[in-house]
């Protein structure tokens, strides 16, 4: 008797946990890249605020966040991610393509081709710009050392390498010159990191290289923390417009039953406070009106170009460059 | 007719033995050679023989020899030390040798990478004295892996040293053998298979080793990428068969080395009379 009373009470109590789970708050898994980590830490508490406002649901956003290639790449092993808010949209085209987890036709489901703000890339240097670096073509120069991840690794790099790239094109006419130039940086380059994070620390807390090939927020983000005037942001008068993507997952948010959740995570990137907190944590927000103007100041007149117009497409820039013998790796052969 | 041992329960151990080597080894390892059975033999040749990833297996195990050999030689002074001398703070120092097991391989990477750059405390020293940079050449795979391997020399070699039959030694001794004599014709053939046994650990750690090196490599292709990265490389490519191509390389020319290395052991223990 005692033996079945003791048997029911835990199926009661094991009945409770089920149904506990069962009616626990909904979470959402935003997988990030590297340098978001602060944007986010302020986004998910203004997000589940103005949720529980609207809706009296309490819910939870995690959040991961690591070199953007690794990043995809975990997401197409199976990390179950609801939402993407990646560097690079070639990134997120591979998830689509190779696991399949949302349609090819992501980028157009969102304003703004689901770029909610964008940053760009510019150059960190040592205070009073002791080697005078003003522009791409100084960076070539005998005796500069250049701090910058390896491309294959990190979506930021990607982007360094492009702007360069890119300068080198106009500038001396023709890919060749282009080739000899990207060639000339890489000598330059002491220690290859495989994400803009590790890259940062190489240049700040190991005192190596003279300027580092930074994310404009990762740039603005280091100065507030080393305190002014260790190192200072300079910006070339020409550099690449970062495109930094965002998507909801379909295949995990219907499996999860997170689908509405989701989609109001991105969409509030989009209103006054996402814009605003894009803003503040150094990233140029697509509708600069929601912005403080105080905040816009901040970022330095630069011409900026995309990897559309200069280079096609990711999928183009991806095979020439960053394949296998590559660019990349062609010059780099001894 | 069926072989009868006198141990009971060879059957149910053999069965779990290999049940278990299945699971936690080789079922993995199967799933390596499968994923590289998607390319043909010229591609996997084309993968393998690319000047980079020769590279870079020449650099991650001339690297592991170099470190496990210098391992090796300061690991036996090390066990000798720990063995034959009683001083105050022993348990203390023999606990402190297990601590590169225990630490996280990234952040012994980030320490090293600290103190052997070219400000940092060691690396300046050096820098000045010598004119040797350490982290981010390839002398910096060579200290971390040194930092890695220390302990599998130490522990393989301290049990033996602690078995050693000094009746022997006293013998030699008494007979009329120098401490040098005693030392190279009676103790170390003796502790030589455990030291090779050490050594062969030390190796295997060090080829396979990524956290800590990563972090003060360099990682400079054809100067100082080890063969991990490059695999890790080409997982961000998204280029798995590729990935798993170099993987199986490097298990296959590992696990030839071993076995060469157990019967090199399997030799020196019969000519010595150990078996």
């Amino acid at each position: 008797m005692k033996v079945k009373t003791s048997i029911t009470a835990g199926f009661f109590v094991i009945g409770l946990l089920v149904s506990g789970l069962a009616l626990a708050d909904r979470t959402l898994l935003n997988v990030s890249y590297d340098p978001t980590r602060e944007l986010y830490q302020d986004f998910n508490k203004a997000f589940t605020t103005y949720w529980k406002d609207k809706t009296g649901e309490t819910v939870t956003v995690q959040q991961s966040h690591g070199g953007a290639g690794k990043q995809a790449r975990a997401v197409i092993d199976g990390l179950d991610a609801d939402v993407l808010t990646l560097a690079i949209t070639y990134d997120i085209d591979k998830i689509a393509d190779k696991a399949k987890l949302l349609p090819k036709d992501w980028q157009s489901r969102l304003p703004n081709n689901s770029i909610p703000y964008t940053s760009t890339i510019v150059f960190l240097v040592r205070k009073d710009n002791p080697k005078g670096i003003k522009d791409w073509d100084d960076l070539v120069k005998e005796g500069v050392s250049v701090i910058t991840p390896n491309p294959k690794t990190s979506g930021g790099a990607r982007y360094n390498y492009l702007a360069a790239w890119a300068f080198a094109e106009k500038k001396y006419g023709g890919k060749d010159a282009a080739k000899e130039f990207i060639k000339k940086l890489y000598k330059n380059v002491p220690v290859l990191d495989s994400g803009a994070r590790g890259a940062t620390t190489t240049f700040l807390q190991r005192g190596i290289g003279d300027v580092l090939l930074a994310w404009e927020n990762e740039a603005f983000l280091a100065i507030k923390e080393l305190g002014e005037g260790q190192v200072e942001i300079i910006a070339p008068p020409s550099s690449i417009l970062a495109e930094t993507p965002v998507a909801v997952v379909d295949t995990v948010v219907n499996k999860h039953g997170t689908k509405d959740l989701a989609e109001a995570y991105l969409n509030y990137l989009y209103t006054p406070v996402g814009q605003k907190l894009a803003a503040k944590h150094y990233y140029r927000p697509s509708e600069p009106k929601y912005a403080d103007a105080a905040d816009l100041a901040r970022f330095p007149k630069l011409e900026l170009f995309t990897i559309k117009d200069k280079f096609g497409s990711w999928d183009a820039v991806q095979k020439e460059h960053f394949d296998d013998n590559g660019v990349f790796d062609q010059i780099y052969v001894p | 007719m069926r072989q009868s041992y006198i141990m009971p329960g060879f059957r149910p151990t053999l069965g779990f033995t290999l049940f278990y080597l299945g699971l936690v080894v080789l079922i993995p390892l199967s799933t390596l050679v499968f994923t590289s059975l998607q390319l043909n033999w010229a591609q996997y040749l084309a993968i393998i023989t690319h000047d980079r990833v020769m590279a870079s297996f020449r650099v991650s195990f001339v690297t592991a020899l170099l470190a496990s050999c210098v391992a090796s030689v300061f690991g036996f002074i090390i066990a000798w030390v720990l063995v034959r001398y009683p001083f105050p703070g022993k348990r203390v120092l023999d606990a402190l040798i297990d601590l590169p097991f225990a630490l996280p391989t990234a952040v012994a990477g980030i320490v090293l990478a600290t103190l052997y750059q070219p400000s940092g405390i060691i690396g300046k020293l050096l820098m000045d004295s010598f004119g040797v940079q350490v982290a981010y050449k390839p002398l910096g795979i060579v200290v971390a892996l040194i930092f890695i391997s220390l302990p599998f020399v130490v522990r393989t070699v301290e049990p033996v040293l602690q078995e050693f039959d000094s009746s022997m030694e006293e013998a030699a001794s008494s007979l009329g053998a120098s401490r040098l004599q005693v030392f190279v014709s009676i103790i170390f053939p003796n502790i030589f298979p455990a030291l090779l046994t050490g050594f062969a650990l030390a190796f295997a750690r060090g080829v396979g080793e990524y956290g800590s090196v990563i972090f003060i490599a360099g990682n400079l292709p054809y100067v100082s990428e080890i063969v991990p990265l490059m695999i890790i490389t080409k997982l961000e490519q998204y280029d798995i068969p590729g990935a798993t191509a170099i993987a199986l390389t490097m298990l296959v020319i590992s696990f030839f080395l071993l076995l060469v290395i157990n019967l090199l052991q399997h030799w020196v223990r019969k000519r010595s009379g150990q078996l």
